[in-house]
Order: C-alpha cells, then sequence, then structure tokens
C-alpha cells in the first residue's frame, strides 16, 4: 500500500489517520500539501482525513475542495484510484463533486462528538472486504455537519445501485430516527461513487484499530484495503 | 464596481439554523415571524467599468464557489 493523506490548513485528524495507515499496512503514508499539484509516483490510496480545512469557511470542505491537490485527486479517481474521505474529508470529496449529495448541519444543531453504530451494507468493495454484509460496527463520530442530504432522484439512484455502504444504526443492526445522530436522509453514514472506488464517510474507523482503544471495528476497513491493493498488484 | 451576490437554500431545503433563529426571535418576543430561512451575502469589488462582464464573472464565481448549487440559489447584482 503506498497511501497518500491529504494535508489542508485547518486539518487536525491527519495525524490519526497516518497512524492507523502505518499501523495496519506496515507501511509509512506520505503526507501531501494542498498547493502539490501532483500525487506521489505509484500512489495507490488517497486518504482525505477529518478536521476543519479552511476553518469550515464558506461550507465545510468547500474551499479545500477547490485547491491544486484536488485536480490530482480527479484524475487519480478518474482512473480507478481508491479514494477514501472521513469526516471533512467526506465534505471535500462533495464539495469536489466527486460524491454526490451535501452534508447539512446536524438535525438537532449540536456537534456530535461519541460512538456510534454502523451497518456494513455491503462486503464485496475494497473498502468493505473487511467486513460482512449486515455486519454492525462501532466506531466514533466528531462533527457538526454530518446531516447527509441529496435530492430524491439522486438518492433513488444512490439506493437503486447499492452505493450507501455505511448507515447509522442501533447495536442490533436496525435503522430508526433514534440512532440516526445527525438526521441523514436514509440514515446515510457513508456512499461510493458509480464506480465504487471513491468512499466517503461522516464516522472515523481510523480510530477504532487497537485494543487499547476498546474497540478494534474500524480496523477491518484498513485491512480490506490493504488486501484489495496487494491482490490488485499481484 | 461594486457588486452583490446573495445566496440562499433552495426551497424545500431544512434549514436548522433558520428554525433556531426563529425560535430565539419567538423568545425575544418579537410577534408575527412566521418562518426565517438564513442565507448569505457576499459583497464584492470589480475592476473594470462593464456590467455584463461583471456580471458574467460573478456568476461564474457563484457557480464555483460562492453557492453549492445542489442546496442553494444565488442572485447577481451589480451595483456600479
Amino acid at each position: 500500500m503506498k497511501a497518500a493523506v491529504l494535508v489542508f490548513p485547518g486539518i487536525n485528524r491527519e495525524r490519526d489517520m497516518a497512524r492507523t495507515l502505518r499501523l495496519v499496512s506496515g507501511i509509512e503514508p506520505a503526507m501531501v500539501w494542498h498547493a502539490e499539484h501532483e500525487l506521489p509516483a505509484g500512489t495507490d490510496l488517497v486518504v482525505i482525513p477529518g478536521g476543519f480545512s479552511y476553518g469550515d469557511y464558506l461550507r465545510c470542505g468547500a474551499i479545500a475542495a477547490r485547491s491544486p491537490v484536488m485536480d490530482a485527486v480527479r484524475k487519480f479517481a478518474g482512473a480507478g484510484g481508491l479514494v477514501l474521505g472521513v469526516c471533512n474529508g467526506f465534505q471535500i470529496l462533495c464539495e469536489a463533486g466527486l460524491l454526490p449529495g451535501v452534508l447539512m448541519r446536524n438535525e438537532n444543531l449540536r456537534f456530535i462528538c461519541h460512538d456510534v453504530y454502523l451497518r456494513v451494507e455491503r462486503s464485496d468493495l475494497p473498502f468493505t472486504r473487511g467486513y460482512n454484509a449486515g455486519q454492525v460496527i462501532r466506531v466514533p463520530v466528531a462533527h457538526g455537519e454530518g446531516n447527509y442530504i441529496a435530492d430524491g432522484e439522486t438518492i433513488a439512484r444512490l439506493e437503486g445501485a447499492g452505493r450507501v455502504i455505511f448507515r447509522y444504526c442501533s447495536p442490533d443492526g436496525m435503522i430508526d430516527p433514534n440512532w440516526n445522530h445527525n438526521g441523514a436522509l436514509n440514515a446515510i453514514a457513508g456512499i461510493v461513487n458509480a464506480k465504487g472506488n471513491v468512499l466517503g464517510m461522516m464516522p472515523h474507523p481510523e480510530n477504532h484499530v487497537e485494543t487499547s482503544i476498546g474497540s478494534t471495528d474500524g480496523r477491518g476497513l484498513f485491512a480490506g484495503l490493504v488486501e484489495a491493493l496487494q491482490a490488485h498488484a499481484a | 464596481m461594486k457588486a452583490r451576490v446573495t445566496v440562499t437554500l433552495k426551497t424545500g431545503i431544512l434549514d436548522p439554523q433558520g428554525k433556531a433563529i426563529e425560535g430565539a426571535l419567538r423568545s425575544l418576543g418579537i410577534d408575527g415571524v412566521t418562518a426565517v430561512r438564513q442565507g448569505k451575502v457576499f459583497d464584492i469589488e470589480l475592476e473594470g467599468a462593464d456590467p455584463a462582464k461583471a456580471e458574467a464573472a460573478l456568476k461564474q464565481a457563484a457557480d464555483k464557489l460562492l453557492a453549492n448549487t445542489v442546496i442553494e440559489n444565488y442572485r447577481v447584482e451589480v451595483l456600479g
């Protein structure tokens, strides 16, 4: 795995992400500054971490989405490269037009920062091959704007093509408004693009990869990516 | 040349911030407010004196950055 973690001014979760990538893959990721016009040669995974790029000015992720490095990411994704955006990274992918929809202010107007349960809807993607379809995982969220919305046609297209990958759910996997913490449409916590190589999600799987933290439920995502990239290279 | 771009949420898009402001107005005892929708105003200064050119540039600015047209509408006014 040759991962590149993008760094924008105001991002603050890039070290968590780098630490997890190193821990799971055994390889140090490259940290790539937003002003770069190219990704490091041989990059096979781009990760856009969480935080508050540009202080969330204008709209969350809006300014980061227009930075030079995102042109390189667009090209990389267009060629089938794997892109993972977490939290602010998901917002940036939506603002960049790489994923449809928008992350709006949480329905209850509060910044939410606690563990949530997610139902993994598919296990046949590089991002989810470390899980079983229908499996429930526990990972944290930390966001004020995670309330996913899109127009009816887009939602129908996403649902019809199985592009909703993670949904907020109860501990036993039920979709229930009480467990849909930010009010997202259809309890959507993560989606992929049409080709299935760009994933955006609000929760932070990178923070649940070590037993000392109390949960390793996020590890499957990264372990799956390592496996997928090894299989691809072989 | 001075211009103003106003960005507002599209009809049907939930606006929790507007709702909170609406509630606060009510608790201040301001009567008769039935709905609040929050938006953004950008006051922009431009070079040159051609209003048509300015308007075209501002439309591009709004489409590319100032508004997210998935959820927002915008209005461009060249104020001269």
